[in-house]
């Protein structure tokens, strides 16, 4: 309890940590936010320039602007869009539900497609299609996740009336929420496929590199004395710890399923964090910036505290020793 | 074809008969007349009959001349009604259907009278009505304005808006709210220019606005242009808040006077617009719903127009022409927008040492070769345009002085002349947009031993403070027309718009003055006389080019690219910044 208790202590000095390291980035950027604020009209009026300035806190000391800021996102305000002045908090809770799902349905469909295919290359190694899968891993994590997308609209969603193009409904869409509910899945495929594949192929080298390890222990080849069948030798004995990696991986992945949205949401025009990110950064609207920055940060460092504190109750190793490899 | 139409027709014809037995009688009558007449000089017939069959025939040819009047008059309201009723049921026909539109651009809000531009003008003009509509001519037509007066002497214009017109909310659309909007896009609208010379509007009758100006101002009327003067209701928005961030410029419950209303606003996904059944033109608009689909992505645009999910796509580049022209599939025109009158151009900061010398200059353009530029990087989409003003204008003087010549050789002369026969240097700042151009006349310009040091800026901001400032020698920008030259043009050339810095960007950035031009534009900007205004114009862009502050690159293709179902798409001089009333879905 302890033990956890100081790694919740740990993360929540890290997100501090994050805070500031983004706001501190973002205001050294070249160019000038009121600039921005101002619009490409009224720069000239150096009265209206001021009132920007001491609205926005951008005429404080750096120290006292990021003091101010911090103390503003722990009691949940983050402020409101340069842009149209809608509350960054707003915006980002509207677009957070299509990032989970695109984010969520990408690391299953990668953790179960690249575990099964990184296990069939485990029992044959050697074989062709081991080696194709090897090399199609390679592939697919070497691709952009943009150059990716757009081929899958060319060759797929243009060719074959079934995928849609962009977004997560059809413009006109009329239908009771079971309707409602295909229309979304049929939108979530190709964004989803594009945003896994990256991490189809981490999974599928890592299973296999871990079934490997597994399958040559020594349980293994005693519960193949024992004259189980290979099916239950691989499935119900190996599998099992050699998921153990991956899952630790799938966990600490996540929040890089999250902010590697960005991409995928900016093709696809799925209306989700990444496309707001997108946005905010053609606009400079830092507000909602550092909004999406805090927010993916905070999620890459939950989902990390998640994993390590699943990790213990599952592998009764780590209870015992502390964490240290034994 | 209806009873009484068949009866007076019929009677008609009765009539035609009875005439032409009268006729007939009356020749014989006529003969016997004249016979009579001789028999009567003969037998002595006495002057009182001869008055009376001389009035009887009177009588009878203006019965007879009435009755083809009658007949005429009657086929004519008969054709009339035929053609009425096939129009109405060509209407009906026409009506109904939802368009979906693929839009490539970031949205703010939907209030015209405080922000500008294109992103805000394309759906705004669907909810907003305005005064004014322009046909092809650049005639004002009526639209909320059903007539319209200018005084003679140019100091009133007189509005008449229309009876039935209502806001979404179905308070009638007063001349109220016609001062009230001017009055808001004078105070808070970019284009200072439009409305700068109002001094006071009379309200006194709700359906009259009696605009008293200081000063004669042709541009008045163009800027009662659906995308320049939205009327808002003042009953939503006179509440004492800042009209630029006002929390009712955008949202699901925007009020606004145009044919269609808000059902559904999502500035970052989709903005769904539905038929206002109480528009002021009866029988419009003929669609039920647009849905204008915001895409980040041209390529997705693009794609998806592929794919059928669209209609129409905005704004498409060069290569997405390319890719569907020659596809029956779609149609690719290069026409509307013609209003905006975007010209590509380099500003030539004259408060450049080497650049306050004319010759420098004229020597620049000479060096750049301009067509290249129009078929290379603008994949030859892109007009010649050798003034300010942009080329489908009736003020565009195309026969003057130019540049518009790729002559290094002339240029090298020229520089030699003025003793930069060495070279020299110049600063450009450029966003990652402006780089292929950047790139270009780099060469160009190291042909006459000129080197250009690119600058790349982090984005448009940065690099409006720059040239708005003063801060660079040559920078590629493109500028609007905007309908009416004293809207758009006069302020990159009149002296007093020289604004110190940190200055505005799309003022008169190159910092030129020429007093002479000056006054010809305050000629051409103050009265309503077409001739006197070209004349001026004509005067002043000859001058301005003879100075050379800028070089005009072109001035690019708008296309639209549109499914053949799409009927009477917007092509007209404003393009998608006109309101989509008439725009049917054929199947």
């Amino acid at each position: 309890m302890k033990a956890i208790l100081a790694r919740i202590a740990q993360s929540l000095g890290l997100i501090l940590a994050v805070i500031v390291l983004n706001f501190s980035l973002i205001h050294l950027a070249p160019g000038d936010a009121a600039d921005v604020i101002a619009g490409d009209a009224s720069a000239s009026d150096p009265e209206l320039m001021a009132e920007i300035r001491a609205e926005y806190g951008l005429d404080k000391p750096f120290i006292q602007q990021v003091a101010i800021y911090v103390g503003n996102v722990v009691q949940g305000d983050l402020g409101t869009s340069i842009w149209d002045g809608e509350s960054v908090a707003g915006k980002m809770a509207d677009r957070l539900g299509a990032t989970a799902l695109l984010a969520f349905t990408a690391l299953v469909f990668a953790f179960v497609v690249g575990v099964s295919i990184g296990t069939i290359a485990a029992r044959n190694p050697t074989s062709a299609l081991s080696q194709g899968i090897t090399v199609l891993a390679l592939f697919g994590f070497s691709m952009p996740a943009f150059w990716s997308g757009l081929l899958l609209l060319i060759f797929v969603a243009v060719k074959v009336d079934f995928f849609p193009v962009s977004g997560n409904h059809d413009l006109d869409f009329e239908g009771n929420w079971f309707e409602s509910l295909l229309d979304l899945g049929q939108h979530l495929i190709l964004p989803a496929l594009t945003l896994g594949i990256i991490f189809l192929a981490q999974y599928s080298r890592l299973s296999r590199a871990s079934m490997l390890e597994v399958l040559e222990s020594d349980y293994v080849r005693t519960a193949r004395a024992k004259g189980l069948s290979e099916r239950s030798v691989v499935f119900k004995h190996g599998l099992r710890n050699g998921l153990i990696p991956v899952v630790t991986v799938l966990g600490l992945q996540f929040g890089v399923a999250f902010s590697g949205a960005i991409l995928v949401e900016t093709v696809f025009a799925w209306p989700g964090i990444g496309r707001l990110a997108f946005d905010a950064v053609l606009r400079r609207d830092v507000p909602v910036l550092l909004g999406v920055l805090i927010l993916t940060s905070v999620v890459v460092i939950i989902a990390n505290l998640v994993t390590d504190l699943v990790y213990r109750i599952i592998d009764p190793r780590i209870r015992v020793t502390g964490g240290v490899n034994v | 074809m209806s009873r009484d139409s068949h009866a007076a027709k019929l009677l008609a014809l009765l009539l035609a008969l009875a005439l032409f037995a009268v006729a007939c009688g009356s020749d014989d009558d006529d003969d016997s007349a004249a016979e009579e007449d001789a028999t009567e000089v003969d037998s002595g017939t006495s002057d009182e009959e001869e008055a009376e069959e001389e009035a009887e025939e009177e009588a009878e040819e203006e019965a007879e001349e009435e009755a083809e009047e009658e007949a005429e008059e009657e086929a004519e309201e008969e054709a009339e009604e035929e053609a009425e009723e096939e129009a109405m049921t060509d209407e009906d026909e026409r009506a109904g259907g939802t368009l979906t539109f693929a839009f490539v651009s970031a949205l703010r809000h939907l209030n015209g009278t405080v922000q500008s531009g294109y992103a805000t003008a394309v759906p705004g003009t669907q909810v907003n009505a305005s005064p004014l509509l322009f046909d092809e001519e650049y005639n004002p037509q009526p639209y909320l304005a059903e007539s319209w007066d200018v005084s003679d002497d140019g100091l009133t214009v007189t509005l008449n808006l229309r009876a039935n017109a209502v806001f979404h909310d179905g308070e009638p659309i007063t001349s109220e709210d016609v001062a009230f909007s001017i009055f808001t896009s004078q105070a808070n609208h970019p284009f200072k220019a439009m409305f700068a010379p109002v001094t006071d509007i009379d309200t006194s009758d709700p359906l009259t606005a009696v605009i008293s100006l200081s000063e004669p101002h042709p541009a008045i009327l163009m800027a009662m242009s659906p995308g320049l003067l939205p009327i808002i209701p003042q009953h939503i928005f006179d509440d004492g808040q800042d009209m630029k961030t006002h929390p009712r410029n955008a949202g699901d419950d925007f009020i606004g006077s145009g044919p269609f209303r808000v059902v559904e606003y999502d500035p970052a996904e989709v903005i769904r617009l539905e038929k206002f059944d109480d528009f002021f033109l009866d029988g419009y608009p003929l669609l039920d719903e647009i849905i204008i689909d915001i895409v980040p992505d041209p390529n997705t645009a693009i794609l998806g127009l592929e794919n059928g999910d669209y209609d129409m796509i905005s704004s498409p580049n060069a290569a997405a022409t390319e890719q569907f022209e020659g596809d029956d599939r779609y149609i690719v025109e290069a026409k509307g927008h013609e209003a905006i009158g975007q010209i590509d151009w380099l500003f030539l900061n004259t408060r450049s040492e080497v650049l306050s010398t004319v010759e420098a200059r004229q020597a620049i353009s000479l060096a750049i070769d301009q067509q290249g530029w129009r078929d290379i990087v603008q994949l030859g989409r892109s007009s010649a345009n050798v003034t300010g003003i942009q080329n489908a204008s009736p003020f565009y003087n195309g026969d003057a002085t130019n540049y518009d010549r790729f002559a290094p050789e002339e240029a090298i002369e020229l520089l030699e002349s003025v003793g930069l026969g060495d070279g020299f240097e110049l600063d450009m700042p450029a966003t990652a947009a402006m780089l292929p151009t950047a790139e270009f006349i780099k060469q160009d310009l190291a042909g006459v031993g000129i080197t250009l040091n690119i600058r790349q800026v982090p984005d448009f901001p940065t690099w409006a403070a720059e040239v708005a400032g003063g801060t660079y020698d040559v920078t590629y920008t493109q500028v609007w027309n905007w309908g009416d030259p004293v809207i758009g043009v006069h302020r990159s050339y009149d002296c007093e718009n020289r604004i110190d810095p940190p200055g505005v960007i799309w003022s008169n950035n190159s910092w030129y003055c020429n007093e002479e031009v000056d006054a010809l534009l305050d000629v051409a900007g103050s009265t309503f006389d077409n001739d006197e205004r070209r004349d001026a114009y004509f005067e002043a862009t000859e001058l301005i080019n003879q100075d050379a502050p800028i070089v005009y690159l072109g001035k690019p293709d708008w296309y639209q690219i549109r499914r053949p179902e799409v009927m009477n798409p917007p092509t007209g001089i404003w393009g998608f910044m006109s309101p989509w009333h008439e725009v049917w879905l054929d199947g």
